[in-house]
This record gives structure tokens, C-alpha cells and sequence, in this order.
């Protein structure tokens, strides 16, 4: 099932709901699926100092990160019994309560699903070239680290 | 040695620009590390060579494509 072909991972802006609803649509024809796992990043409004997170702008560098996005991809096929699997990841700004990452997994057993799905997230969070830029609502900023 | 050196997030913002073509007098990542640590100050940074993460000892070749990266914070 692994796809050699180097995909754009990358949403402009938040990832929609239509967008996630339309993905689970879409699996319906697959009647070997038994199980889907679905990981959403959301912008989380946290407080600094006092001042209050709004948005975070992403940017990344692009090329490399779709690269990544590739291995990890292969990587989760190779270790996981996966029927398909999906990532999208947005670019620009994000408002706090808006989705910024969608992970979609799908195996015919929950099991496969859901270990895939926590894989791929802690190995997209650990090793692709994306930046934040945490912005206030006073338009003042701060650069995003992931812990 | 040329290299196309491209800059991310806060390391783009520090340097005012995202790219530029450089001859720089490295021929190691260690090197390159050590020629920025002191215009990037406390930015921790990691290097990509041709869009692949580089260690410490890896060479640079003329042309390389070397990337700048700071702390990562998908998702």
C-alpha cells in the first residue's frame, strides 16, 4: 500500500472540519477498514505573561519537510498493518480553536490504528522542519517550541 | 567554499533575510555551527545539507544546499 510518490503535506491556513468529514466520507467504499485512529492538533490560547496566544503563523521549509513527512510515512507502513493513512499539515496563520494537523490512520484492527496514529504525531513533532510564531493579541510574538 | 544557505523562523527574522549565497571559510558542519553561534547567540540550531539533517563531522562540498534550523514546533 506504501505510495513512493513525494506528497504536499501542506494546507494553506487551518484544516477545515469539511475537510476532516469529507476524509472519514471518503473511507466508506473501503470495506476492508475496520478500525480509523484521527489525531487533530488545535492552536491552544495560552497564556504568556500575561498576554494571550491568538494565532500561531507556521512556515517550514517545505521541500525537506515533505521529504520527512515521506519517511515517516514509509516508516509507519513498514511497522504498522496500515490500510491507509493520511497527514496534512497547515502553513500560515492558524487562529487559536483552528486545526493545524490532521493525522488519519486506518487498519482492518484498532490496534494498528491507534499505535500508528501516536507514532506518526510524536515523529512529526520531533523531526520535520516547522516553525511557529506564537502572535499576541497585541501583535507582538514569540517563537513556538515543541516540548 | 559557496554555499546557498537558506535561514527559518526566528533565525530568518534575526538575519533579515531567508537566503543567501555565501563563500564561507568552513569545510565542516562543526565549523559552520561555530561561525553562526555568535550571530545567532542563544538560538539553539540544527543544519540540513541538501534537505538532509547533518552531524557534526559531516564535510560540506562547494554548492551545498545548507539549511539553518531552528527548534522544530509542528503540530
Amino acid at each position: 500500500m506504501a505510495d513512493k510518490k513525494v506528497k504536499n503535506v501542506f494546507v494553506e491556513g487551518p484544516i477545515t472540519p469539511e475537510k476532516i468529514a469529507n476524509s472519514i466520507a471518503h473511507h466508506q467504499v473501503k470495506t476492508n477498514i475496520g478500525a480509523h485512529d484521527i489525531f487533530l492538533g488545535q492552536v491552544r490560547a495560552d497564556v504568556i505573561e500575561g498576554k494571550t496566544v491568538q494565532a500561531i503563523d507556521y512556515s517550514a521549509y517545505e521541500e525537506m519537510a515533505n521529504k520527512v513527512f515521506h519517511e515517516i510515512r514509509e516508516s509507519a507502513f513498514d511497522k504498522f498493518d496500515l490500510t491507509c493513512m493520511h497527514i496534512y499539515h497547515s502553513k500560515g496563520l492558524v487562529k487559536t480553536g483552528e486545526i493545524c494537523l490532521f493525522v488519519f490512520t486506518s487498519s482492518a484492527h484498532r490496534k494498528e490504528a491507534m499505535e500508528a496514529c501516536r507514532y506518526l504525531v510524536e515523529e512529526i513533532k520531533a523531526k520535520v522542519p516547522i516553525f511557529g510564531k506564537e502572535v499576541f493579541e497585541d501583535a507582538s510574538f514569540q517563537w513556538k517550541v515543541n516540548q | 567554499m559557496i554555499l546557498k544557505l537558506n535561514y527559518f523562523g526566528q533565525i530568518a527574522q534575526m538575519l533579515h533575510k531567508e537566503e543567501e549565497v555565501l563563500d564561507l571559510p568552513v569545510t565542516t558542519i562543526r565549523e559552520l555551527k561555530s561561525y553562526y553561534a555568535e550571530k545567532l547567540q542563544t538560538i539553539p540550531f540544527s543544519v540540513a545539507v541538501n534537505q538532509q539533517l547533518a552531524g557534526e563531522t559531516d564535510q560540506l562540498n562547494e554548492n551545498d544546499e545548507v539549511a539553518l534550523l531552528p527548534p522544530f514546533a509542528g503540530g
